[in-house]
């Protein structure tokens, strides 16, 4: 008998190449280095890595220099997201030094032979949402990207997880990985949502539950029944947003939702090949008595619109609730972060959410570009306009997820709202492209991060589900989506 | 790589938890192909603030960085190392670093040095009351000291990083070293059930 193990670790350990590096044997020598504490690293195989225009420039360099070349580039996908503009695209980029990093990953991808969706295919854009769409993303493989929300893909029970441009290199030129194994941590979810409550809401309670650090150093596997009846769209807003919580990845075991999402996708496979496909994948689950090393429970049923006032993604209240007093705060520690935070975003301890006005609606992201994302806001903007004083866009995560919503007739409901509706791409989720908060200026975002600056400097985002921020740019301020189901047109 | 053995010098205290990387690096300085020159835009918004550590001239030099739990939270920027680099920072000192970023430090050379909260209440006071005061890091020791000897504190750190570090050795070169292992593995799956990115 086998010991049980977690989804994560069965993953893990099919990918980990035998044979040890040659050159640190004496590690093991009688007090070598070996007596110091710490793990040894595993080499781990990568099945998907994709890359992007911001953290692949000098990779590609470091390859150059050494004469080296790409492995594998059957399995690697680049695409341009972050730093490509959202409207306007038949003209020259304004930003000659957007433009040179763009045309760099048009260069790199050609040269190293690299599968590129650039910027006018219909299947550019989000890295993370191209994968899914195209079926490149699938259960029990590993995936890297130089970008922290590789995590998004772990929705279909594979390893993902973020890296940095030195490993980007390192898989570009060897496919393989050196990682020491994280530790696992398990959040189960239990019970059913409420109505007006989304996935966004749930990873933002645990979030709230385990702090900004909480994950640091383990692989989260989401589990319970509100996990099992989310949606993959709403199942990839939760993983995404894993990195958040500190979290090397996050990942949930696949089940007939995953499948019945896949298939029919341009890479999956058919016929015969998909039937032993499913075999090996409805083996991808934790085993009854596998141990994790941090377990957290949370209850749906009490999980309600949450609404982040401060500037990291763990700062959060119900809308129901009001801007904390710091002086509530456990530590000093906190107390002076929550008053940092509170002048930064420009609020009065004790004001109530729903009173907090806003300037700018940004409907997108990775965590929710996808096209549930832009149905479930639009079921919310319909025969309504965007407040006063208010500027609302839509950035579809893919040029797919565009074509998709404007064949839903999603596009006419946004724009005769008052919303901008944009090319796809990172936009507003972070300050890199034209799409940018000015100074002060207050956003409800659907994005990620709420960090100082993040949107744009001076920039104030609270983080919300697509419904919360869609109620907000109706409203002009925060309301509670719940309440406005009731509203009559 | 250049092989790291040694880091000395002043301290410099930031005092606050979950500093993330849109800090250390604002996303528009992302936009450059190269890995220097972002040395001048490390926390740009902060130093906008004339009381921000930074600007305190009593700290010019330091080459050590103290701060609370999380440093580094957020993106896989990998700039945000080569900024704190390009500040002539080669060792960092906080009771947690985030996983990505504590990676990609360690491939930059950048020491990421975790000790218990009261060992970086002691440091952070002493630099903010001593800002003359030199620390030691030692990787070979794995051992972090005041420059007088009178406190000192043992580190960890994975073994395979710690050789190589002192070595400065090419992390692709020695895994390049393994290729026949690679290759077998590849050979000894079913590699066909994987997708192929080419059309
Ligand atoms: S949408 Fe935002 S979080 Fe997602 S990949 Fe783009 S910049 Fe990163």
């Amino acid at each position: 008998m086998s010991e049980p193990k977690t989804l994560a670790g069965k993953v893990w350990d099919q990918h980990v190449v035998p044979g040890s590096p040659q050159e640190p044997s004496h590690l093991d020598a009688p007090g070598g280095a070996a007596a110091a504490q710490g793990e040894r690293p595993d080499l781990l195989y990568i099945d998907l890595h994709l890359v992007h225009e911001v953290t692949s420039p000098q990779a590609f360099e470091g390859l150059r220099m050494a004469g080296r070349s790409v492995r594998r580039p059957d399995l690697t996908l680049a695409t341009v997201d972050h730093n490509v503009p959202t409207i306007g695209r038949d003209q020259p980029n304004p930003d000659p030094v957007s433009a040179t990093q763009i045309a760099t990953l048009q260069g790199n991808a050609r040269e190293f032979g690299i599968p590129l969706f650039d910027i006018f295919d219909i299947r550019q854009g989000i890295v993370h949402i191209i994968g899914p769409e195209q079926g490149y993303t699938q259960p029990g493989m590993t995936i890297v990207c130089g970008d922290s929300h590789t995590s998004t893909h772990g929705a279909f029970g594979s390893l993902a997880f973020g890296i940095g441009t030195s490993e980007v290199e390192h898989v570009l030129a060897t496919q393989t990985l050196r990682q020491v194994r994280p530790k696992m941590m398990s959040v189960e979810v239990t019970g059913e949502l409420g109505p007006g409550v989304t996935a966004k809401d749930v990873i933002l309670a645990i979030i709230h539950r385990i702090g900004v650090h909480g994950g640091i150093g383990h692989i989260i596997e989401y589990r319970g029944d509100v996990i099992r009846a989310l949606s993959m769209e709403g199942r990839m807003t939760v993983c995404n947003m894993s990195i958040e919580a500190g979290a090397r990845a996050g990942l949930i075991a696949p089940d007939e939702t995953t499948f019945a999402y896949m298939k029919g996708r341009p890479h999956i496979p058919g016929g015969e090949q998909w039937e032993s496909a499913l075999a090996r994948w409805s083996e991808l689950a934790t085993d009854d008595g596998a141990a994790f090393d941090t377990e957290v429970t949370l209850d749906g049923s009490e999980i309600v619109p949450y609404v982040t006032w401060g500037t990291n993604p763990s700062q959060s209240v119900t809308v129901t609730d009001r801007v904390p007093d710091p002086q509530s705060m456990p530590t000093e520690t906190q107390r002076e972060a929550t008053r940092r935070a509170l002048e930064y975003m420009d609020l009065e301890a004790g004001t109530p959410i729903r009173e907090i006005r806003i300037d700018r609606v940004f409907l997108g992201s990775c965590t929710n570009g996808r096209i549930e994302d832009l149905r479930s806001a639009a079921g919310v903007v319909a025969g309504r306009r965007v407040a006063d004083g208010v500027r609302a866009m839509v950035v579809p995560g893919s040029g797919l997820v565009k074509r998709q919503a404007e064949q839903e007739g999603l596009d006419a409901v946004f724009t005769q709202a008052g919303f901008e509706w944009r090319d796809a791409g990172c936009s507003m989720c972070l300050g890199m492209n034209p799409d940018i908060l000015l100074p002060g200026e207050r956003s409800a975002s659907t994005s990620n991060r709420n960090f100082e600056g993040r949107q744009g400097p001076g920039g104030r985002t609270h983080l919300v589900s697509p419904e919360m921020a869609a109620a907000a740019a109706i409203a002009g301020h925060f309301v509670d989506v719940r309440e406005v189901m009731s509203w009559s047109r | 790589m250049e092989p790291v053995s040694t880091v000395r010098g002043k301290a410099l205290p930031l005092d606050r938890p979950n500093v993330d990387t849109d800090q250390i690096i604002p996303a528009k300085h992302l936009k450059r192909i190269e890995r220097t020159g972002y040395g001048p835009f490390a926390f740009e918004a902060w130093r906008s603030d004339p009381d921000f550590v930074l600007n305190n001239p009593a700290y010019d030099g330091a080459r050590i960085l103290i701060s609370r739990q999380n440093f580094g939270s957020g993106s896989s920027r990998e700039h945000a190392v080569w900024a704190i680099q390009g500040l002539g920072i080669d060792a960092l000192i906080a009771p947690s670093f985030a996983d990505i970023f504590k990676g990609n430090c360690l491939q930059g050379g950048v020491l990421t040095i975790e000790l218990p909260d009261e060992d970086v209440d002691y440091l952070m006071a002493r630099a903010e009351e001593l800002p003359e005061s030199e620390l030691v890091v030692d990787l070979e020791s794995q051992r972090v000291s005041t420059a007088d000897g009178s406190w000192t504190r043992r580190f960890d750190i994975d073994p395979y990083k710690k050789h190589r570090l002192l070595r400065g050795l090419d992390d692709i070169g020695m895994t390049l070293a393994q290729e026949d292992d690679i290759t077998a593995f590849e050979a000894g799956r079913d590699d066909a059930a994987y997708p192929r990115t080419e059309p």
